[in-house]
């Protein structure tokens, strides 16, 4: 071991080895000369302090295994430069941060020696001996800071804290030293022309913001001071039209809210008699303090630092997860969403949603229902002006939300993630469906932890411009230039890009773009009954008297449904979205139809790619959705190679033409990575660069079943109870 | 409706689409058929990335997939397309059958010896259940007389499906009721009846009872080999009537001690080998416990011939013996004479328990299983529910079992032995999966049927105990789904690893659902020994003929054949998760509209498209080179290409 020391500052480094020497040993040690480390700095990165020889664990055991290297603080992030050789290129290599570096903003919890929870400000001498960080995107990194001089770990601690977990200002952000070092050309347009050219007739853009009728005059604007002015969303073909507001337009003296509202709906509507349908999501949908809290219950399943105890919950994992009940608050912004399309779709009402501050679950729902109506979101584009037209341009308070600032008057939560979790049932449910992959979301669900993108770091345009304006260098006249998030360029090369997009991806085909499918016919449902009516309690045994029970609901149920209200009551309105997701999975599917997500207990599923990724136990070596991704490539490269033969020879193929040609870059760039390393289910994240061919075999399997009561008469039994009976 | 075909129609390939549709007996027809004629219906293959996928596979689509015209011809005709030597038995007009899903239907229900089938007209398209009798456990009589006069009975399937009928009370007392027609058929064996497996006499083009040829499986592992040896001891069963003819044994122990272990090892089912490691030598061997007993037994024979087991691999000098059971339950056994090898009995072997439960306790929990997703799932809780039933629990159990065995055997070079209680239970889900694990060609479709027919058929794992085919006693205490959670198994590896396996979803739902079909020999009889004395392969068609005359309906599109690969499948909850397309298959919500792998066969019918245009290409300038004043052969344009969406 000591030699392994030694051997620390050399050259012939072994990849890991083992340390069991005491703090004490190792400061007998004479210090490893070696020159000072650096990570590429980023324009504008400064390092605020480093610590040499500190002891990096490699997580995936429980052993004291790890490297050393030096640990630094940056105005950017914490990194660890490891003293090793630097391992090969990654495919899927992040430009800005590596896999040892975690942004600053990304940080989560920080704890101490027996994990005790480090918060800001109550460290002055002290600094653990074990430093564990948790980050936001997922990752556990353990540092020993014990085999380092007491000033340099000291400091690097203190540092660490300081700018991970304390109050700073917004310009302390690195967004801003890395704008004014970087000559980033002109901010990114993201406007979608005819969004407003062909479907909201009669109405004005003003720019990026929000539309308004034409016949509302900016007086009348004035009047709200931003409060309860319902905007528009999207219109669906049929003429209703989504709208969107905070708190409820009360009642005012002077009637300005009805008013606004009933001029807003004659210019939306080609038809009066659509009614409106006010949706208050606050009643039905968690708070924006409902959804931390069970996120933070649910993160916990996948901050693993410790095998054992990851085994060891291995056994209650179903009810941990139901007990969070983050998929339950998954499931039922989906709900709301599929409620909220049936109005438009179904009944052709306007719909009105709203809450207070109308920026959180307001842009989950109406995000998610422009998703499932309109087949142009689920483009990469698409994708992209929409959540620019919803959330930044809507005013999500992403700043507050993330609270990259960790002021304490600011209400954290993972609205954004939120909604990227229901994008992502969506897309498990129809793949096709969408031009983007799950390495999409999952990337960009990380890069709200990166505090580069202007579209993460504000509460609201207003606020972006002023700040902009303000941190700019030059005079007044050209405001700081900072990359949007969907500048993927800036993170990721041409290759790693590919990625992002899905194989399989169904494209429009070219000759009915200008005709929109006519709709289904409505009131099919009539003929088959609510299958709610026939759900029995399953406990009470079978074939109760249920043929009675049914035709009593046969008869009654079926008037009273068409008697009801269009705004029905919540139980009703769920056997209503059943009937409603029955009737359209009835139709043949089409991917550039209406989508609608399947909302039973095992559809609504744990987003593997996101969650598990880091944790080396539940790797699926060689296996995972990858195996099936490269097999598509192969066949979709081999599929293009056989089509250019063809075009060389002058025979056109066009009947196939009306599909879009595949696209083999995500094969190009998979089988790239495939050739280097082999492949795991949690690709293109982690390489198994430190492959080893030994399964994880699960630990505390002894204590796994508790079969109780009846079972536990069973478990006793002897395997073959009965006499024999022969054939 | 189209899916009433029958095998027969087999013959008269129709190169159209496969079965116009897909609906299995509790959906809706209104959804699917009108679908189906938007594109043909494929079997989905297994899929990582979904779950819900396939549940369209019912029973009464088995065996007829290319029937569709026929069928559709006959699609009014009120009874099905008969197979060969079915005959109708009873027919009942206006009774009731209640669908959990669509509410009440009224219609026609014909009961043959072969099946069950309800066709409702009132519909469009018409609605028809098909079920083979073999799937039903249970009929009961639900209340007498009701108000409405009708009779309402219940049928409990062993598919995880309870199925309700209902029909006016008989007017003429003594005519039998359908349903005491049905029972009579039903459980054939209570009734001194054949299985009807013994009248179907269906001719496929290939002989399915010669899929497996043990001398053949043995000599493709390279036995017999300097320490292994094929004996003809049990050749009439002698020593053990529950094993197979061929055993594999070491070489250097003589039939004579063979017998002596036999005598110490319960049941007779001595150690024997399954498998052997191509370059390492180290076996998996299976057996039942010792007969240790409370006083601790030894046998010098047994130890011995565990010593030769462990000499035969010389790679390691070490033997992991693995007790699937629990310690309290293998200690209890020693009550009953069982028990375990103790460590100083025998030297250099490590013992360990794998901690999974009797077939008891197995069948309870499926029984909570079939609680929480039949006939519809709880909104609320549906997690809790899942992981109170523990099956899930019990499959991780299984597979790290089946884990530790290849790795050690991999991982380790070292050989293993394997038993439960008698060795036919959880010994055969886990040298078949730790087979699975570490031999490629058990992931093929023929591997795989040669994998059931020695690890399970051969090996005798009593099928006709643990379903119960044609028996009516349904509360049995020796019926377990042990072989489903093997197929359970097998599909959470399929799952994880979506391009080993060269078989698809289906595959795996057609076994289960020809399991208690009793359409086909295959599952017949609890051993070898019976099957031959009942003349099985003479008497009846093996599954394995049908699946094997259409194996593009089982072929997992996305098949890459990595031989050599191992694989080591995660068995964490993390990565398990409920087969819904087998388990909820009948729930219509779950089903997915378009089968999973629909896709990626397009994709490969596009590049086969693609590659035949190239060559006729290649073909034609080659020719016209050839040629070059006549005009050569004939033109290639007809093709009119498959619209695919890639």
């Amino acid at each position: 071991m000591l030699s392994s020391l030694g051997s620390a500052g050399g050259k012939s480094a072994k990849p890991s080895f083992v340390s069991y020497v005491t703090p004490e040993e190792i400061k007998s040690e004479k210090e490893p000369s070696r020159k000072e480390k650096h990570p590429d700095l980023l324009p504008g990165e400064v390092v605020f302090c480093s610590a040499s020889t500190v002891l990096k664990y490699t997580q995936d055991d429980l052993s004291q295994r790890g490297v050393f290297g030096v640990l630094l603080c940056t105005n950017f992030r914490v990194s660890f430069v490891s003293d090793e050789a630097p391992t090969e290129e990654m495919l899927f290599k992040n430009k800005l941060y590596g896999e040892n570096d975690i942004p600053l903003s990304c940080v989560d919890n920080i704890y101490g020696d027996k994990r005790k929870l480090i918060t800001g400000g109550l460290v002055k001498n002290k600094y653990p001996s074990k430093m564990i960080i948790h980050c936001k995107d997922l990752r556990v990194f353990q540092f020993s800071l014990s085999f380092s001089k007491e000033e340099d770990a000291k400091k690097i601690f203190q540092g660490i804290v300081h700018h991970c977990l304390e109050p700073k200002s917004l310009r302390c952000l690195f967004a801003f030293s890395y704008c004014e070092n970087t000559s980033y050309p002109g901010s990114y347009s993201y406007c979608r022309e005819h969004l407003v050219s062909s479907r909201s007739l009669g109405f004005l853009l003003f720019p990026v913001y929000f539309i308004v009728p034409k016949n509302v005059s900016d007086e009348d604007l004035t009047k709200y001071q931003g409060k309860g002015l319902p905007m528009w969303c999207w219109s669906h073909h049929s003429g209703c039209a989504l709208f969107k507001t905070a708190s409820i337009p009360l009642v005012q003296e002077d009637n300005v809210p009805q008013t606004y509202m009933e001029k807003m709906l004659t210019a939306v509507a080609h038809n009066h008699l659509y009614s409106v349908k006010t949706e208050d999501l606050s009643d039905t949908l968690p708070t924006v303090q409902d959804i931390l809290l069970s996120y933070n219950r649910f993160k916990q399943f996948f901050l693993i630092d410790n095998t054992t105890e990851f085994w060891m919950s291995d056994m209650k994992w179903f009810s941990s997860l139901d007990n969070c009940g983050w998929l339950d608050i998954i499931r039922q912004c989906l709900q709301k969403a599929v409620e909220v399309v049936e109005s438009l779709e179904k009944e052709n009402t306007n719909v009105l949603i709203m809450e207070e501050g109308g920026s959180d679950l307001c842009c989950v729902v109406s995000s998610l229902v422009q998703l499932m109506l309109d087949p142009y979101y689920r483009t990469l584009l698409g994708f992209q002006s929409l959540v620019q037209k919803e959330w930044v341009a809507g005013g999500h308070a992403f700043l507050d939300r993330s609270n990259h600032l960790h002021l304490k008057d600011k209400v954290e939560s993972p609205v954004f993630l939120l909604f990227l979790e229901c994008v992502w049932q969506l897309q498990q449910q129809h793949g096709p469906a969408f031009q983007f992959s799950e390495t999409y979301l999952t990337v960009l669900s990380d890069s709200i932890h990166v505090p580069v993108f202007t579209t993460f770091l504000f509460n609201n345009d207003g606020h972006r411009d002023s700040l902009l304006r303000a941190e700019s260098p030059h005079t007044q006249r050209s405001p700081l230039n900072c990359p949007t998030v969907w500048d993927w360029s800036v993170q990721f090369d041409c290759k790693a890009q590919d990625l992002f997009t899905n194989p399989l991806y169904t494209e429009k085909p070219k000759q009915d773009t200008s005709v929109r499918k006519s709709y289904r016919p409505r009131h099919l449902r009539q003929l088959s009954l609510p299958s709610s009516a026939f759900k029995t309690p399953p406990k009470k045994g079978f074939f109760k008297d249920e043929a009675d029970n049914l035709k009593k609901i046969l008869g009654v149920k079926r008037l009273s449904r068409w008697m009801l209200s269009p705004s029905s009551d919540s139980p009703q309105t769920s056997s209503s979205v059943r009937e409603f997701y029955e009737a359209w999975q009835t139709k043949p599917l089409d991917y550039h139809g209406l989508l609608l997500p399947c909302l039973d207990g095992p559809s609504i599923r744990v987003w593997m790619q996101r969650y598990l990724r880091w944790i080396h136990d539940v790797q699926i070596l060689g296996g995972g959705p990858v195996a099936m991704l490269s097999k598509v490539s192969e066949i979709l490269g081999e599929v293009q190679e056989l089509q250019r033969q063809l075009d060389r020879h002058g025979c056109t193929l066009t009947s196939n033409h009306k599909g879009a040609r595949p696209r083999a870059k995500t094969a190009a760039a998979v089988i790239a990575a495939r050739s280097s390393v082999r492949l795991s289910s949690s690709f293109p994240f982690v390489t198994s660069r430190n492959w080893s061919f030994k399964p994880a075999i699960p630990t505390s399997l002894l204590q796994s079943l508790m079969v109780t009561g009846m079972a536990g008469n069973l478990a006793d039994r002897e395997d073959d109870g009965g006499p024999e009976s022969l054939v | 409706m189209e899916k009433s075909g029958s095998i027969d129609s087999l013959g008269s390939k129709q190169s159209s689409s496969r079965q116009a549709s897909v609906d299995s007996l509790s959906s809706t027809s209104t959804s699917r058929s009108d679908r189906s004629t938007h594109a043909a219906k494929t079997p989905y293959a297994m899929s990582s990335d979904n779950v819900s996928t396939s549940t369209e596979f019912s029973p009464e689509l088995r065996g007829r997939p290319k029937a569709a015209a026929k069928v559709l011809r006959d699609s009014n005709k009120e009874e099905p397309q008969l197979l060969p030597k079915e005959s109708v038995q009873d027919m009942a007009k206006d009774v009731t059958y209640i669908c959990p899903y669509i509410g009440a239907l009224r219609g026609t229900l014909t009961v043959t010896n072969y099946r069950l089938f309800f066709r409702c007209m009132d519909r469009e398209p018409a609605f028809v259940l098909d079920l083979p009798l073999g799937v039903v456990s249970r009929v009961e009589k639900i209340g007498g007389a009701s108000s409405r006069g009708e009779v309402s009975y219940g049928l409990v399937c062993k598919d995880i499906r309870n199925l309700r009928f209902a029909h006016k009370q008989m007017e003429d007392s003594l005519r039998k009721s359908i349903f005491e027609i049905l029972m009579k058929f039903a459980f054939p064996v209570s009734n001194g009846l054949p299985i009807f497996a013994f009248e179907y006499g269906q001719v496929y083009p290939e002989n399915g009872w010669k899929v497996y040829d043990a001398q053949a499986e043995y000599k493709r592992q390279g036995i017999p080999n300097e320490s292994w040896r094929i004996t003809k001891v049990n050749d009439h069963y002698e020593v053990c009537d529950t094993y197979p003819s061929n055993l594999v044994v070491p070489v250097n122990i003589p039939d004579e001690e063979l017998k002596r272990v036999a005598a110490f090892r319960a049941k007779g089912r001595i150690p024997v080998l399954s498998w052997i490691h191509p370059e390492s030598q180290a076996t998996v061997t299976r057996c039942s416990q010792p007969m240790v007993g409370v006083n601790g037994k030894r046998s010098k024979d047994d130890e011995k011939y565990l010593q030769a087991i462990m000499d035969a691999n010389a790679q390691s000098h070490k033997l992991f013996i693995f007790d699937a059971r629990p310690s309290v339950n293998a200690a209890a056994n020693k009550m009953k004479g069982g028990g375990y090898e103790s460590e100083d009995a025998y030297q250099n072997a490590e013992l360990v328990f794998l901690d999974i439960h009797n077939i008891h306790v197995m069948r309870e929990s499926l029984r909570k299983l079939k609680e929480v997703v039949y006939p519809n799932i709880e909104e609320s809780h549906w997690l809790s529910n899942l992981e109170s039933t523990h099956w899930l629990e019990h499959i991780k159990l299984i597979l790290a079992g089946a884990l530790r065995i290849a790795d050690k055997v991999e991982s380790g070079k070292t050989s293993v032995v394997v038993h439960c209680s008698d060795g036919w239970d959880r010994t055969a889900q886990l040298t078949s999966l730790a087979m699975l694990m570490l031999d490629g060609h058990y992931r093929t479709i023929r591997g795989f049927q040669v994998l059931l027919e020695k690890e399970w058929l051969s090996f005798g794992h009593r099928f006709q105990l643990r379903i119960g085919h044609g028996d009516k006693n349904h509360t049995d205490a020796d019926r377990s789904p042990v072989f489903l959670q093997f197929i359970d198994c097998v599909w959470q590896i399929a799952r994880q690893f979506p391009a080993a396996f060269e078989f698809n979803e289906y595959f795996l739902v057609t076994i289960l659902d020809h399991m208690y079909s009793c359409l086909f020999g295959t599952f017949m009889c609890n051993s070898e020994q019976q099957r031959v004395k009942e003349e099985l392969p003479k008497k009846t068609v093996s599954l394995w003929a049908y699946i094997n005359s259409q194996l593009e309906e089982f072929t997992n599109p996305l098949y890459v054949n990595y031989s050599n690969h191992v694989l080591f499948p995660v068995v964490s909850m993390r990565h398990l998760e409920l087969w819904v397309g087998y388990y909820i298959r009948w729930n219509p919500r779950m089903r997915p509209q378009e089968p999973v792998h629909q896709r990626y066969k397009e994709l490969l019918a596009k590049r086969a498209e693609l590659q035949k245009r190239v060559e006729e290409l290649q073909r034609d300038v080659t020719n016209r080179s050839a040629s070059s004043t006549e005009r050569a052969g004939s033109p290639t344009r007809s093709i009119t290409p498959v619209q695919t969406f890639v």
